[in-house]
Parts: C-alpha cells; structure tokens; sequence
C-alpha cells in the first residue's frame, strides 16, 4: 500500500497527539493498580482492582455521575435555547449593533475562576449579595444560593459564560441564511414564525449540534466553578466526577484512587464520545 | 402586517436586545465598578452605582504580586501555546481536506475525542513528567499542554476552513509545480487567512483562561494571571474591592482583545457548520 507523501503532513499531529493520549493514559492505569498515597510512601505493591472498588463504592460516587449529567444537560438546553433567542434578536441590523453584540459575547472571555468569583461573592451572597438585596427589597427571604442550591448556581454561571459561545455559532450561521429563500416564502405568504419553523431551524441543525459537541467536551470536565465556590459541598450536592477525583488525589493524597477514578472518568468520556459521535459526530466532518 | 405594527415590533426587538445585552453585560460592568470601590463601600447595603473612585485596590494588588510578570506568563503561553499547535495543525488540516482518506473522518474523531480526556484523571503522570524533566513551573510545559489540549479543536477548525477552497485552485498551483509546502504557504493560507485568524483567536482565549494546568503544574516563575486569581480566591474571599481588582487585570486584557477581534470571531467560528 503506497501512501501518498502529502498525507504523511497529518503524522506529527497523529503522533503527538497519540503520545499526549497514550504516556499518561497508561501510567495512570498502572498507578490505578498499585498502593500508592502521597502520605505513606513507604507502602507499595499491586492491590488489582481495589482502587477502583474503593473509588465506585466511594458515597460521593453515585451522587457526583449524577452531577456530571445534570450539570452537563442543563448547561447544554440553556445555553442553546438562550443563544438562540439572542441570535435572532441581533441578527438584523438596529442602531448600536456592534456595541450590544460585543456586550452579549464578552461573558465567554472572562476566566472561569474569575466568573465563580463574581458571582459567588458579588451576586449570590446571602447578606451582601445583589441577589439578596433584590429580594430583601420586595420583601422575600433572601436565599443562600451557593448552601441551598449550589447545582443550580454553578449551572447558572457555567451558562452565562457559554450562551455568548452558543450565540456566536448561531449567529455566524443565521448570517449566512439564503435572504432569496426568505423572500420566496414571504411571497407564498408565510408569516415569521412559519418561517422560523421550516427554514431556519432546519438551517441550524449543523451549528447546534457543533455546539453541542464542543460544550460536552468542556463541561464534562467543568472545574475550577466548583473549586472557587461550593468545594463540592454541601455534601456531595455539587460534586461532578472531575471534582471527586481532585479531592481523593488531592485532598486524601491517594494517588492510586485518583487514579482508578482517572481511568473511570476516560472510560466515561470515551462513552459519552461515541454517543455523540453517532448522533451528531458524522455529519460535522463531512 | 401593517407598516406601523411591524415598526412597534422592529422596536420591541431592539429594547429586547439591548436589554438582554445589558444584563448579560452587568455581571462585568459590576466588577469593574468594585474594583474602584473601597472595601466598606463594596458591600453596602443598598449597593452604591454613585462614588468617587480609587485606584487604591489596583496598588494594593501590585504590591502583593507582581502583576506584569503574571501577565507576561499569560501572553506568552497563550499566545506560543497557540502558535506551536497551528504549526502541527495546518499540515494537518491540508492532508486531511486535500487528500482524503477513507480513515480522515475516523482520525478528526479520535483526535477530538482526546478532548474529553479529562484533565484530573492525567494530572498525576503529567505532574510526575514535568518534575522529571524538570519543566515544573516553567512557561515550556504550559505552551506545550496548550498546544496539545488545543490542538484537535484547532485542526477540526482549519479542517473545516480548508474545505472550502476549491480543489482546482490547489491543483492548479501543482500543475504549475509547486511543493505540499509552497501551495500550503503561497495559495492555501492567504485564501483561508481569515479561517485562520478565528482558529487563532479561539485557542488564544481558551488558553489565556485555562485554570486548571495553571494552578497546578506552576507557581511563582510561570504562574499565568488565571493562577494569580486563584491565589486570591480562599484567603481573601471577604475582600470584594481587592478581588474585583484582580479580576479586572487578569480579564481586561484578553476582553480588550476580544473585542478588538469581535468581527473575526463571528464570521469564522463556523467548524464547517455553515453551508
């Protein structure tokens, strides 16, 4: 079989990225079987599978998959569903445009730990907060967010920070809407929201599905909100796996259950990967 | 629909939308506006929107840390993580969109399912490595885990952009009898030099914001701004005027350029899915 040279130019990217995929991948697998915490260097050897048995049976490990998905899902109706509505709102031309459009996208450029630290301390303290004052303000109990729903809080943040990056993919690809194909269903007399229906959400399969796509990738793993804000707690309310794992490596210096849970998360993001690969994977490549 | 109806609407969508964009905008402006509070004033009750400002937080930070030096990290890492990966990437992307294999689409779905990895389950090995190596909290390790966490996003993104020139143009260029290399650097990237930009622009804002390899594989040499928040974020949370401060510098930068970069973003972030 003769390859042709030109495709030999994709081999140092395969390469590195096998590498970045595969050196790691198999010292956490050997790290995952052998008795290894930081605290008690002076105890070793290979335990087989009990790092992951203590790591599946951990209490936290139920609740925290259970985050993952939650977490994950929310994010992903409430940013497309927002992304969407503010996309067809900017995306005729009005006085102001440029400015308003910057407003709406600058929540994607702020750091993660710096969009946790606003709104934990500025907006959803329960003395302080903006959000208290409002609601001490019509007469309501304030609410203490972060102790009484800190799921739904970092779903909050996670959202304002990626309906900017929905909005952008949405945008781009309503832009690039045929006008002729809207003008001929104006013609056959079909009102905006016929129209909306049968024209535009067809046209915008493609870019939800590259949003869906991407934002899995990220918030399979979403960490430092949690880190900044809840720790996780209270209790395991807001644990998702990637927090679980940092904490059993870096809270309980147990390198080898941190590991069994590594190995755990790859399996689980290796599922998830092929689910979406098959839903909306096939058709982003073509 | 009458004249009048459809204007009462086109206003009604205007409000909407400056509305929408003033509240998705406020959690920020409120940062700002923090920032040049002094403490006693950033959690008064009812919160102040009128007060003479001070510059004194700003100070108080630099005295602490050496704001520059974070910023600095910030730039280079982002700014080389970036680079290194297009520099593997645009060959990549050349071979897959202008000649194709039966395997093409199988790699950029590997490649992008490496993204998932996620990042705590391969800290331990890459922590071990980095010691070993002795990379630990230098700017290299940083650039290098960018460009690599980055890159499969960045050849789905060239990919996408390199299909779309057209075959016979490439061609072309052979015919004429240039090398992979010439038609790549002389005909492929002016054509798709815009597509390229937006790749750019996107790596650099996730790496600029990257927090996690940050705070854990540097500490003072290397340490970026998104680390230089974090060391503020447990110890100091009650000190909103001096947190917001810190905030303010470390993302003012990258929004800056954000900004300046708006147009480009939202003509380029298509990952094909614009047809």
């Amino acid at each position: 079989m003769s390859v042709h040279p030109a495709r030999l130019l994709q081999a140092p990217s395969i390469i590195l990225l096998f590498l970045w995929m595969i050196v790691p991948l198999s010292m956490t697998i050997y790290f995952s079987t052998i008795r290894y915490n930081l605290l008690y260097p002076e105890r070793t050897g290979f335990i087989g599978l009990s790092n992951y048995e203590f790591f599946l049976t951990d209490p936290g490990f139920l609740p925290a998959l259970w985050n993952t998905i939650v977490l994950v899902g929310s994010v992903l109706v409430i940013t497309v569903i927002l992304g969407l509505a503010l996309a067809v709102l900017v995306n005729k031309p009005f006085p102001g445009r440029g400015i308003a459009r910057v407003m709406l996208i600058s929540p994607f450029f702020i750091m993660p730990t710096v969009n946790a630290l606003i709104w934990k301390n500025m907006f959803m303290n329960p003395v302080y907060g903006l959000f208290a004052v409002i609601a001490d303000f019509f007469g309501a109990e304030p609410i203490d967010w972060l102790a009484d729903m800190p799921l739904a809080s970092i779903i909050l943040m996670i959202s304002w920070q990626w309906t900017p990056f929905a909005l952008l993919i949405l945008l781009t690809s309503l832009q690039s809407q045929d006008p002729e194909q809207m003008e001929a269903c104006e013609l056959d007399g079909a009102n905006a929201w016929q129209k909306f229906i049968h024209l535009t959400i067809p046209h915008l399969a493609r870019p939800i599905a590259v949003i869906i796509m991407i934002q899995t990738i990220f918030h399979l793993s979403i960490f430092a909100e949690i880190f900044v804000t809840t720790g996780g707690g209270p209790g395991f309310n807001s644990t998702n796996i990637a927090f679980l794992i940092f904490s059993q490596a870096l809270l309980q210096f147990d390198a080898g259950v941190a590991s069994a849970g590594g190995v755990f998360a790859i399996i689980l993001a290796n599922i998830v990967a092929i689910f979406l690969i098959r839903i909306v994977g096939k058709s982003l490549v073509v | 629909m009458s004249a009048k109806t459809y204007r009462n609407q086109n206003h009604l969508r205007i409000a909407i939308a400056w509305l929408a964009a003033a509240a998705m905008f406020f959690p920020i402006f409120w940062m700002f506006a923090t920032s040049l509070k002094t403490e006693l004033q950033a959690i008064s009750i009812p919160p102040l929107f009128l007060f003479s400002p001070t510059l004194e937080n700003f100070a108080l930070v630099q005295e602490r840390s050496d704001y520059l030096s974070y910023a600095t990290n910030s730039i280079i890492t982002s700014f080389g993580g970036t680079a290194l990966a297009l520099l593997v990437a645009i060959p990549a992307a050349y071979a897959m969109a202008f000649h194709t294999s039966r395997f093409t689409k199988d790699i950029l779905l590997w490649m992008l399912s490496t993204k998932m990895l996620p990042a705590v389950g391969v800290l331990m090995p890459i922590y071990l490595i980095a010691k070993e190596v002795g990379l630990l909290d230098t700017r290299t390790v940083l650039v290098v885990i960018f460009a690599m966490i980055n890159l499969p996003i960045i050849v789905w993104m060239l990919f996408s952009h390199f299909r779309e020139v057209p075959v016979e143009i490439l061609e072309a260029a052979r015919i004429d009898g240039a090398r992979p290399f010439h038609e790549i650097a002389l005909v492929l990237l002016p054509l798709t030099w815009g597509g390229i930009m937006s790749t750019a622009l996107l790596s650099i804002v996730l790496c600029w914001n990257e927090a996690f390899w940050s705070i854990n594989l540097t500490s003072s040499d290397a340490g970026t701004l998104a680390a230089l928040v974090a060391s503020y974020s447990s110890p100091e949370g009650l000190f909103w005027a001096k947190v917001s401060a810190v905030s303010t510098l470390s993302c003012a930068p990258i929004i800056a350029f954000g900004w300046f970069c708006q147009k480009q973003l939202v003509q380029g972030l298509t990952f094909g899915a614009v047809k």
